[in-house]
């Protein structure tokens, strides 16, 4: 196993900590989680829940259970407002294009901010080429949405709006019941998205409270299986299929169900809301033990995004000035944290994150920049450990950039 | 069976870990910088070069990614005791061959450190009444890139200057 990387694999040997931060990118997955799934692949419910078989009714009945247990926890009306979808990117892609393609006889313009993820950013580019108009709404130094521009946006041709209710790279937690009123007011016919992956077990988010029309969650963001995800659909929006063929118990997704990933969702689902205050407070303990040693013990830093209650319990975004960050996190892997930077160089583009050039950082602040998350599942001694590395790191990488300017 | 080369083979991983002639040089006898921080890639080359014409010594300073600072590190190795017209033939090939290969997504980085090589020579002779035969009037391939993505550095940074960025 590993055969190609073994060499990478032995430069990390003798490590006595390991701390995996890189919660944006995938997440580990509890034991408990695990446990959950294991029989569902080849002890029962293996069948497809359509079908009138033993292993099939069991799937059916594992899916429905699945999706009351996340509806309760999302606040739905009913369950059939729970669709499952492969992952985040794949939701927002059925929910931009789905509502996009839905209301194109009602108006044309779209609008979101500057700094939504990818996953959104990228189907507007492409529905920009089927002539949708899209507008991107900026935002201020620490990520927030401008609202009165907004305001000044969104018209009767507006269809869809589509913001994050948390910023999956800076954890500013947005407006959005503020900004859906505005929405609204102006033109109650649009519908209006928001990618809640960040949000989903990291703040109280109830989409009834909300109101939203559609909202974004992914499993492995609470620690549930990577691969599956759900596009919650208010109860009367209408929303288009992108993909077709069989249909199953998801009207918007068609294809077979993959039973253990929602049961794997559903289970991490209940253990983020089992002490689901216990749990944030825990998180922000050590967010704020990650930001306040690393500010405190390092010059020449600069935290992205929000401090405090505006920001989400588990992100921690901090750039690093004169320290280039792919280097920087392979320096860190070698000492077992493990994290991602918003650097071009860890990108195939030459261009650093589109979020920290947004929120008005330099390219190289933006070069320097480092992600990471914590989980319910972290530790204090974990957080201690990342603090005696990252110095360390920081001061090993700055030694290779020397006198190199910074502009 | 193929497959998409990992950046990091273990050459250039110890390269980077523990890189050769890394730091300013005091008394060198040419500077080149090459790169621009916007990229996120900027290497500075310090070379001692003697009577002779001869690399002495070579340094370097990166602000890039990790092929970034192995390859500016193996060049430095490859180009001490050569001389100057022996130094001007190393291409981005091969010092991307000696660091035991890239990715194509991280060739630019090798070619940056052989840019600032070529450009540190070139900078030597300018101070000298006369230059060499074998030193070519026209850019490098090397230099060349190196200038490419100076421009799209400045591009992109007045571009974001022009969009009224806070
Ligand atoms: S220096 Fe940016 S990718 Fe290598």
């Amino acid at each position: 196993m590993f055969e190609h990387v073994k060499d990478l694999l032995k430069a990390h040997e003798g490590l006595k900590h390991e701390v995996y931060l890189d919660i944006e990118n995938s997440s580990m997955v509890p034991k408990e989680v695990v446990e959950a799934m294991l029989p569902y692949f080849s002890q029962y419910a293996y069948g497809n829940p359509t079908l009138t078989h033993k292993p099939g009714w069991e799937a059916f009945e594992a899916i429905m259970e699945s999706s009351q247990k996340i509806a309760k926890f999302l606040g739905c009306k009913v369950i059939e407002e729970v669709n499952f979808a492969p992952g985040e990117t794949e939701v927002n892609n059925l929910a931009l294009m789905g509502a996009a393609f839905t209301m194109k006889g009602k108006g044309k313009k779209i609008v979101v901010s500057e700094i939504e993820p990818l996953s959104v950013l990228h189907v507007t580019d492409l529905l920009s080429k089927y002539g949708f108009t899209v507008v991107k709404i900026p935002v201020d130094g620490e990520g927030f949405i401008n609202l009165e521009k907004l305001a000044d946006v969104v018209d009767k041709e507006t269809i869809l709006v589509s913001l994050s209710a948390v910023n999956h790279e800076i954890g500013t937690i947005e407006p959005i019941k503020e900004a859906l009123e505005i929405v609204k007011d102006e033109n109650p016919e649009a519908i209006f998205h928001t990618d809640a992956s960040d949000a989903y077990g990291k703040i109280p988010f109830n989409v009834q409270d909300l109101n939203v029309d559609l909202a974004t969650l992914s499993s492995y963001k609470i620690l549930g299986p990577r691969g599956i995800g759900v596009l919650y659909v208010k109860e009367g929006v209408k929303i288009n299929r992108i993909l077709e063929g069989q249909i199953g118990t998801q009207k918007l997704w068609p294809g077979v169900e993959n039973t253990p990933l929602i049961v794997g969702f559903a289970k991490a689902s209940e253990l983020a809301f089992k002490d689901f205050e216990g749990n944030v407070r825990h998180m922000q303990r050590l967010r704020d033990k990650l930001i306040d040693g690393i500010t405190g013990k390092i010059v020449d830093v600069r935290l992205n995004g929000p401090k405090g209650d505006k920001r989400a319990p588990d992100n921690v975004n901090i750039s690093f000035l004169r320290c280039e960050g792919e280097a920087l996190t392979i320096e860190l892997s070698l000492n077992g944290v493990y994290v991602s930077s918003g650097s071009a160089c860890t990108r195939r583009l030459l261009q650093p994150s589109h979020v920290l050039v947004a929120i008005g950082r330099k390219f190289s602040e933006a070069h320097g920049s480092i992600l990471m998350k914590v989980t319910r599942c972290h530790t204090e001694e974990d957080i201690n450990y990342v603090l005696e590395v990252i110095p360390k790191a920081v001061e090993r990488i700055r030694g290779i950039t020397g006198s190199v300017e910074m502009k | 069976m193929s497959r998409v080369p990992l950046p990091y083979n273990p050459k250039i991983l110890e390269l980077f870990r523990h890189p050769k002639n890394l730091g300013k040089m005091k008394d060198a006898t040419v500077t080149a910088v090459a790169g621009n921080p916007t990229c996120g890639d900027m290497i500075i080359f310090y070379l001692k070069i003697n009577d002779e014409d001869v690399i002495e010594r070579a340094s370097f300073e990166s602000y890039g990614c990790a092929a970034n600072i192995a390859t500016s590190s193996i060049v430095t190795e490859m180009i001490k005791d050569m001389k100057l017209e022996d130094a001007w033939k190393i291409s981005w090939k091969k010092v991307i061959e000696a660091v035991g290969g890239l990715p194509s997504v991280k060739f630019h980085c090798g070619i940056l450190a052989v840019g600032a090589l070529k450009r540190a020579i070139r900078a030597y002779y300018q101070n000298k009444e006369s230059s060499p035969s074998w030193l070519s009037e026209e850019l490098t391939f090397e230099e060349k890139q190196a200038l490419e993505e100076e421009e799209l550095a400045k591009m992109i940074s007045k571009r974001m200057k022009k969009e009224g960025r806070k």
